[in-house]
């Protein structure tokens, strides 16, 4: 019997000025990408602590996707840097504590960008399927 | 907050048709604090108001979340009806099931269904744990300014100038005007523009509320909606405007000459110069083509000049202006045709602006159609349109949208100055949608003679005295060779040089070829994403004139709307510091990009200052300690809204 196809979750801290305008341009345009993503709104992706990405891992999701403006962009002067650098840092420690640092993706996606959000979260869905669940969820049962 | 009505849209069947919104409103009802839950076919419209207002009376409901399509569309509208059944507009919170669900997931109803249910759950969290706030009241200033004093610039400047509020107009050439001063002919009622666009370049010169900045370009914005400050950089023009009395004794001595920007280099001009029915009437050196700057003794124009205007010593200055709003009307450029290659680089290959020159009586050629290359008249003209545009591999993939007209009327206005010769217009198809545009089109080729050849020109090249011109015509379905003395492309509208550099300089958005981006390309066509920034023209996207012009018009009266307020309230999503917590640590005071934060040096903690913050959240993340919050954006509500997100659902 053919094994349930494992369908991965990725949370989606999406800046409020370009990558949520992108993800609204996609579904506006009616671009079709996997419903694996779960969209939430943050004012800019400097405002995304790095423990919103560590609850996340830990709380089960398969990725997490920071979306924002394109460098020089952003619309609050420098955010985006900050999340570079925060996120950066972030991934260096990753490994370390058991989690995989490719699970967290880190986009600039312009408000224009519709289709780039479309082909960001499919490209990301597909490799997520190929490399299988979240490891943290099988200490769950502990 | 225990008492949440949720409200599901179908949005006709946007949402309904791939969301199964009665099993949405099944899920949802017996979610923790949900108190009441339903849905309706539009809940935007006035009896879609009238029931959610109606449930929070009845049903004594102290929060709401609106299950429909995305906040940038109806936040407003839901926040309004929730604060006028006396609820805080911040305990409106908006689940968009559209953007984000239904119509990305058309073809998966099951999967759309779970999704817009976590969504909800999501925002229900987030929603109970969001605080009451009230907008805070912030100084106006009703003074604009205008980047850009080109048709569309002008126009914005002199309809709020009109409105009686102060304009600061800033054009980084020494003249007003723009593209449409080296127009030949509008279509489809063949005016001709100098007479059409020299009135308002006047009266914009002589306007008690307008202050004109030519020769200059913003340096720095900084601010907020209501409040910004802009520096601008004046060049120098290396004559002291105060005693020159234009006499005009260095333009005639000046050695050096150069190609004429206005003239699209078809003619010459010395390093001084001043552009034919320049507005205002100022001269300047171009220190690029000056002798002098570039090392050489010459001071020519210094020597002749009686008032003793020229100053090489002049340096660039710098104005600080204070604004409430700003219009940013840049404009366009053509796409290059070194582009293009398989059209010969040829003297007698030209582009639409160039042979627009050749048409205009203040042209090179006094308004004679002459070839650029021996001054003969062309008696074959091949136009050639699309060129750059609707071209996904080498150029544009978006049609300019005035070449069609444009084309048509250089051709009719060629035949009428050369009547014995022939034009002919290699086309694509003919776009000519707006008011009497078909019918000029008609025009020019039942009545005026102009041959119109459906198909695409291969090649260009020239041999001997003529260009050959190898193309098909796809009606006939034969190739054809065309011996001509002139070719007109007709290429792409391209934003203009440097309006990425001004939309980065305003934190504005623009799209991937650099035209500017709308707020909403339906509803909100004038606007930026940033309060306060209204766009104008071609900036943001080809168009003619008419177009050009109510786009101006409709962006100065959203200027005007916004200096007709009392007051501006400003967001009240900011930065909110737990003083029992802070530890005065200091790391959200570099963090903040507007400065808004100091430490209270007797408390030793973080102050915020609320008129200045601009609610990003970059303090809150930083904070060690948790005390830094950002109000409705707190990590706990993150914490919350991933925890339901990450439920499986899928």
């Amino acid at each position: 019997m053919p094994e349930e196809e494992f369908e991965p979750i990725i949370v989606g801290l999406l800046c409020h000025w370009c990558t949520y305008t992108a993800a609204d341009l996609a579904g506006t345009t009616r671009m079709q990408y996997p419903p694996n993503i779960r969209p939430i709104r943050t004012m800019c992706s400097g405002s995304v602590d790095p423990v919103y990405v560590l609850r996340a891992l830990l709380s089960g999701a398969d990725g997490v996707l920071v979306g924002g403006c394109h460098p020089g962009d952003c619309h609050y002067v420098s955010g985006n840097f900050k999340a570079r650098r925060r996120m950066t840092a972030l991934k260096s420690i990753l490994n370390t504590l058991g989690l995989e640092d490719d699970r967290v993706w880190l986009r600039w996606i312009s408000a224009a960008e519709g289709k780039k959000f479309a082909d960001t979260v499919t490209e990301f869905t597909q490799k997520l399927k190929k490399q299988g669940p979240n490891p943290i969820k099988k200490y769950w049962s502990i | 907050m225990n008492r949440i009505g949720v409200f599901v849209c179908h949005c006709g069947l946007n949402i309904a048709g791939s969301v199964d919104v009665e099993r949405v409103v099944e899920a949802i009802k017996d979610y923790p604090g949900v108190a009441h839950a339903e849905n309706y076919i539009y809940m935007c419209s006035d009896p879609g108001q009238d029931l959610v207002k109606e449930a929070i009376r009845e049903k004594g409901l102290d929060g709401i979340v609106m299950a429909n399509c995305s906040p940038m569309m109806h936040e407003r509208t839901f926040r309004n009806v929730a604060a006028s059944e006396g609820l805080n507009p911040y305990f409106c919170e908006v689940a968009n099931i559209r953007e984000l669900c239904s119509w990305p997931h058309e073809h998966e109803k099951e999967i759309a269904t779970k999704k817009a249910v976590a969504l909800i759950k999501a925002t229900i969290e987030k929603l109970r744990r969001n605080m009451a706030l009230t907008p805070m009241v912030v100084p106006l200033t009703k003074r604009a300014l205008v980047v850009g004093g080109g048709i569309a610039g002008l126009q914005a400047a002199l309809d709020i100038a009109h409105g009686g509020y102060e304009v600061v107009l800033v054009e980084r050439y020494p003249s007003l005007g723009g593209h449409a001063t080296q127009l030949s002919g509008t279509f489809p009622t063949l005016d001709r523009p100098p007479c059409l666009i020299a009135p308002t370049m006047a009266e914009v010169l002589s306007h008690p509320n307008i202050k004109l900045y030519t020769y200059a370009e913003v340096e720095e914005i900084s601010g907020y909606v209501g409040n910004f400050t802009v520096k601008i950089k004046q060049k120098p023009s290396y004559i002291d405007d105060e005693k020159c009395d234009n006499c005009g004794l260095c333009l005639e001595k000046c050695p050096a000459i150069c190609p004429a920007e206005y003239d699209r280099g078809l003619s010459q001009r010395k390093a001084v110069y001043i552009s034919p029915q320049a507005v205002p009437q100022k001269l300047v050196i171009d220190p690029v083509s000056c002798l002098h700057f570039n090392g050489d003794e010459c001071r020519a124009c210094e020597e002749v000049c009686p008032t003793r205007a020229i100053d090489f010593l002049q340096e660039e200055a710098f104005v600080e202006e204070e604004v409430g709003a700003i219009i940013v009307a840049t404009g366009y450029d053509l796409y290059g045709k070194e582009n293009a290659p398989e059209y010969a680089a040829d003297p007698d290959v030209i582009d639409g602006l160039q042979f627009e020159r050749l048409l205009s009586p203040s042209g090179p050629t006094r308004g004679e159609v002459r070839r650029p290359s021996d001054g003969g008249v062309p008696q074959e003209v091949v136009f050639i349109q699309c060129v750059g545009s609707r071209d996904q591999e080498h150029g544009v993939p978006y049609c300019s949208r005035v070449c069609c007209m444009y084309t048509a009327k250089q051709a009719v206005l060629y035949k009428r100055a050369v009547p014995q010769g022939q034009a002919y217009i290699f086309y694509i198809d003919i776009r000519s949608d707006a008011k009497g545009c078909e019918e000029f089109v008609q025009r020019a080729a039942e009545e005026d003679g102009v041959l119109y050849l459906r198909g695409k020109v291969s090649k260009v090249f020239r041999e001997g005295e003529k260009i050959k011109v190898w193309g098909v015509d796809t009606l006939t379905g034969k190739s054809l060779e065309i011996s001509a003395d002139l070719v007109v492309l007709a290429t792409a509208m391209v934003p203009s040089q440097g309006a990425k550099e001004t939309a980065r300089k305003l934190n504005i958005t623009s799209d991937q070829y650099g035209f500017l981006t709308e707020a909403h390309p339906k509803l909100r066509p004038v606007e930026t994403l940033t309060a306060g920034i209204y766009i104008a023209g071609t900036a943001q996207w080809p168009r003619d004139l008419p177009d050009t012009i109510s786009s101006a018009s409709g962006s100065a009266s959203k200027v005007l709307s916004l200096f007709s307020r009392k007051e501006l309230l400003h967001e009240p999503t900011i930065a909110w510091v737990d003083e029992e917590v802070c530890s005065g640590c200091g790391y959200c005071v570099p963090i903040c990009a507007y400065k808004a934060i100091e430490i209270d040096p007797r408390r030793r903690v973080a102050k915020v200052n609320e008129a200045v913050c601009e609610g990003c959240g970059a303090c809150a993340a930083t904070c060690p300690s948790g005390a830094m919050q950002h109000k409705n954006f707190t990590a706990m509500q993150f914490f919350e809204m991933i925890d339901v997100a990450t439920g499986a659902y899928v």
